[in-house]
Order: C-alpha cells, then structure tokens, then sequence
C-alpha cells in the first residue's frame, strides 16, 4: 500500500492539475478568442508567445520563469514585495509552471472549436436584440462547449505529468512542489527506491484511467446538451 | 421613411447606393446576384459598416458619418431572415422563436407570440431542434423569430432561394400573411421577378452596386430602359385589379381596375378583394381596329406611347390604356404592315386562356 507521503504527492498533482486548469481557462478563452475572431497589430506575436512552451524544452519555460518570476525577478521582486506572493519553492510556483506548459494545448483546442461556430449565427442573435457579450455566452459559448471541454481535459493531464518546467522553477520539495512525476524522479534516485518508485507508477496509472473514463461522462454530456449524438 | 445613402467598398466591388423607400408595404431589392443587394441589408441591419453616407428609418439615424452615429444592429431593432435560417442549433425551435423576443425592451405594440406561431403554423415544432426540420420549416421559424423580437423593420435575404420549388410555394403564403397581420414594412432581397412582383409594392432594381430605379413596382416593372436588368422572358407589365363580380356558368371572374376590365379564369376571391394581374408583353396582340368576330374577350382601347426594338425581330409597343401602361410584343414586320405609330390609337388584345394561374398567382389578399 502507498505510505501517507505517496499520498500527499497524489493529491497534490491533483491539486496543482486543477487549479492550473481552472486559472488558465478564462485566459485561454480570451486568447483563442482574440487569435480567431480578431486582427490586431502584435496578433501574430502573440500566437507565437503562447505557443512557445510547446516547442520549447520544458527546462528551458522553468528557467525563463525563474528569471521573469522569480525573487530577483521584475514580475517575482514586484509581487514579492507589494502583495508578499512568492512563486519559487511554493505549491502557487508549481501550479504557473503546470499552468504555463498546458497553455497552448488548451487554447489550441478552445480556438479549433471557435473556428468552427458560424459566425453567422453571432449575426443572427446581433440583429434578435443581442450584445457582443450576450450572443457570446448564449450562442458561441454552448456552441463551442465541447472544444471547451476537450481543451480542459489535455491541460489537466498535461499538467498532472508537467516536470521539467516545475522542478526548474518551482524546485522538488516534498509536500509543496513534489507532485507525482517529481516524487517517481526522485524515488529512482533514491538507492532501493524501485518498489517506492512502481507503487507511484501504479498511483499514476490509475489516476490517468480515472481522468479519462471522467473526460468520457464530460464529453458525453456536452453533446447530449448540444442535441448532437 | 426608409433613407439610404451609403457608399461601401469590398474589395474590387464598390457599393454605392442612395434610395428612399415607404415606411410600409414590401420593398424588393432585386437584381443578378452580386449586384449589391445583400450588402445594401447588411448595411442596414449593422452587419457591415458603410464607409460613408447615412441609414435613417423614419426619424431614427442608424448610421451617420457626418455626426459619427452608427448604432450596434442590436440597437436598431431590424430584423433579419437570411437565406440560410440560422437556427441557433443548441435550441429549440420554441427558445430559437423567444430568442430575440426575451431580449426586447419595449412594449409598444407587441408581437405576440402565440399569434405568430399560429400564423405560421410551426406549434407543432416548438420541442424540436433545428437539425430534425426541414428546409420550409426552417425557414418558417426564422421568419417568426425575427418577428418576435418586435422590429420595426423586417429584412429577408433571398429566404426562399435555398429552397426546391414546392417548398417555395409553400412559404410565400406565409410571407403575405406576416405582412398583412402585422404591417410591418419589409425589405425583400431577390434575383425572382415572380417572386417580387407577387410580394411587392415598391422596387429598387440594383446593378453593379448601385440603384438602377426604384418606384411603385407596377410603374418600374413596365418600363422600358429597364428590359436587360429586368430579364426578356419576365418582360410585361403589371395591373393591380381588384374583383368586380364572378360568372358562376362560364367560370369567368371579371376584374376591374383604373381604366378597363380584364376576364380571367374563375378566381377563388370575394368581389372587392385585391389582385395583381401580370400581363407578359408575349401574350398580348395589337389591333388597329375595334376587333370583332375574335375568339379574345379582352380588348382594351388605348394610345400607343412608346417602341423599343429588341433583337432586330421583335418590337416592344407600350401602350396607355388610361392611367395602366401596357405592354405588347410584336415582330417587326407586323408592325410595319400595320403602320403603327406612337400616338395612335390601338386595341390591346388578351386572351383570357394566357391568364392562367401563373400570370394570376400574384394574388394579394385585400387591403382595407
């Protein structure tokens, strides 16, 4: 059986996963919104801005946040020192680094699914007494709903195996940042860590299992609430 | 008053229309596709911005460059049919239908919505989705969900040209209805003469972004100058009649209008009722005296006014009949054996067999 530590690993993947999920979506939908429906000076920047931690190696992302939010950091100084946030060792680190690697596959997916809404029917509900916002949340929003969903889905399960990003900038420290793939890492390189190593493996597995048998119910529901089978 | 002056450009395409249209009845914007019309609605509606000019509906500016008005459509209470319905396809027919009419916030002569879901027969429909219609029914809710959001003014995108002929004919009805029960004026967007001329009042005729005419419809249709826009086969004019009496024995209803009678094939209308006549210039013959022992019972005396001479044979004769203009097709070689000149007087000859149903589809119900 998995000791309370293992445990505590779990949930904290769980925990990092989520939240990083839940903070990226508004933004991930501002996003895939202002590169499908907008043309703005900077546009073309900006996609490539999002898109960096796809192409990137995850180490480098961890180091670029090191130095942007970091103490000594511009950002990481500022919040540092007027709202007392720090980013590096904590579980708040973990979750930006998970959040900041799962981005642009959330935005992929939200703004596949925006591309596909007519923008006819954002018309029609303009001229039925409809603002931009309102035709958004009652038209466009429904209508995209399952890329929204999709999109949350491979964030989470990004995130839940989000490492090199994390241990560079939010660091391993057991019960703050050492979520599953960094408790595996270090229990490897631990001496006769292999059975602590398989249970966590183990853990893993099942957890992934459950994510996506969840994803299934989500998706399914989506539809049924669309009318499409 | 609807008053348009707008100047837009798309690319190649340069729109620049200027027209005034009656606040009520149906206005027909029609013209070869790509002429401008469905630009000239989204104008209107907000969809698209002019690059200058101005949009006012009576005393209400939609869009103004000189003093940088330009209300969001969503404040300018038009509502649009487009050719494609757009049903919001996550809703049901009956949250499509309440869509806009939720989000009115006047009170001024409301639209009910049991009215217009009586009117246009889609009571049965209310729990479907959109995807499980077909393509009339379709179309039948998006005229009702425009309705329901109380417009002022209703604008239809062609809503017919996606449908199959039997589907056509099965909307038409539906169209007069909602003008008639609720007087809203309307814009028609078509490329169909039939269709205009069986819906409108007035006509815009629209070529290369820009207003070719507009007029009383039965005054534009019968003009001349108008013949390449028009169509040759659609040429002809217009009459609106109204029933006068019915002879139940020959099956013969009798129609009268400003400056004659006309016989037609027995006419499912009360006597009084309205109906527009559509006279095609190839079924009327010309005769320089008063004609006896002819089968035709429908001679109308009147002056010629105007030639136009169409494809080196056939000749063009307009003739006044009173206040109604008419118009002949006859080849060239009649009409010099005839001599027919313009100020002479001449008989117009039709024969009631040419008005058969499709020259007297045109019904309109009456007008009080």
């Amino acid at each position: 059986m998995p000791t309370a530590v293992e445990y505590e690993a779990l949930w904290l993947s769980l925990k990092v996963a989520m939240t990083a999920t839940l903070i990226s979506l508004p933004l991930a939908m501002i996003a895939a919104w202002l590169l499908a429906r907008t043309t703005f000076w900077g546009r073309a920047a900006l996609d490539a801005v999002i898109h960096a931690p796809l192409v990137l190696p995850p180490v480098v992302v961890g180091y670029l946040l090191l130095i942007g939010l970091g103490t000594r950091g511009p950002i990481g100084a500022w919040l540092d020192q007027t709202l007392g946030i720090r980013l590096i060792f904590t579980t708040s680190g973990a979750v930006v680094a998970a959040a900041v690697m799962s981005f642009p596959l959330m935005v992929r997916a939200i703004r596949l699914s925006l591309d596909a809404v007519d923008t006819g029917l954002e018309w029609a509900a303009r001229t039925l007494g409809a603002s931009r916002l309102d035709a958004f949340f009652s038209v466009t929003l429904p209508l995209m709903l399952p890329g929204v969903v999709s999109g949350c889905i491979v964030a989470f399960a990004s995130s839940l195996g989000e490492f090199g990003a994390t241990i560079t900038f939010a660091s391993n420290i057991e019960g703050e940042t050492r979520t599953l793939p960094l408790a595996i890492y270090t229990a490897i390189q631990t001496p006769d860590g292999d059975r602590v190593a398989l249970r966590l493996v183990l853990l893993s597995l099942t957890l992934a299992v459950g994510a996506l048998a969840l994803a299934e119910v989500a998706d399914r529901r989506v539809r049924r609430l669309l009318g499409r089978p | 008053m609807i008053d348009v002056t707008v100047r837009k450009q798309l690319g190649a395409f340069v729109l620049d229309a200027d027209f005034r249209a009656p606040g009520r009845g149906i206005t027909a914007l029609f013209g070869r596709s790509g002429a401008g019309k469905t630009t000239i609605i989204n104008l209107v509606a907000g969809i698209l911005a002019p690059d200058a000019g101005r949009i006012a509906i009576g005393a209400d500016v939609f869009f103004d460059a000189a003093t940088r008005v330009a209300l969001p459509p969503n404040e300018r209470r038009v509502g649009f049919v487009f050719q494609d319905a757009r049903l919001f396809p996550h809703l049901s027919v009956e949250r499509n239908l309440r869509y806009g009419l939720r989000r009115t916030r006047t009170t001024d002569s409301p639209i009910a919505f049991d009215t217009v879901v009586d009117v246009l027969g889609v009571g049965q429909l209310l729990p479907r989705l959109p995807h499980t219609l077909s393509g009339g029914e379709r179309q039948r809710v998006a005229l009702g969900r425009a309705m329901l959001a109380q417009p002022r003014l209703l604008l239809l995108d062609e809503p017919l040209a996606s449908l199959d002929a039997p589907r056509k004919a099965e909307i038409l009805p539906y169209i007069e209805r909602l003008r008639d029960e609720f007087r809203l004026p309307m814009i028609y967007v078509s490329h169909s003469l039939d269709e205009v001329i069986r819906l409108a009042d007035h006509l815009l005729v629209v070529s290369d972004g820009r207003i070719a005419a507009s007029g009383p419809l039965v005054d534009v249709v019968s003009r001349l100058d108008l013949q390449p826009l028009l169509g040759r086969f659609e040429a002809g004019s217009v009459v609106d009649c109204t029933v006068a009496s019915h002879d139940g024995h020959y099956l013969l209803t009798t129609l009268q209008f400003d400056s004659g009678r006309l016989r037609v094939p027995l006419v499912d209308r009360p006597v009084g009722a309205a109906i527009r006549v559509r006279l095609r210039a190839r079924d009327i013959s010309v005769a320089v005296s008063e004609p006896r022992d002819l089968s035709i019972s429908n001679a109308l005396a009147g002056t010629i006014s105007a030639f136009a001479e169409r494809d080196g044979v056939f000749v063009d004769v307009t003739i006044s009949v009173g206040a109604t203009t008419i118009r002949a097709l006859v080849s060239r070689e009649s009409r010099d054996r005839l001599g027919l000149a313009v100020g002479q007087s001449v008989w117009a000859l039709i024969k009631t067999v040419a008005l058969d149903n499709r020259s007297l589809g045109f019904l309109r119900p009456p007008r009080p």
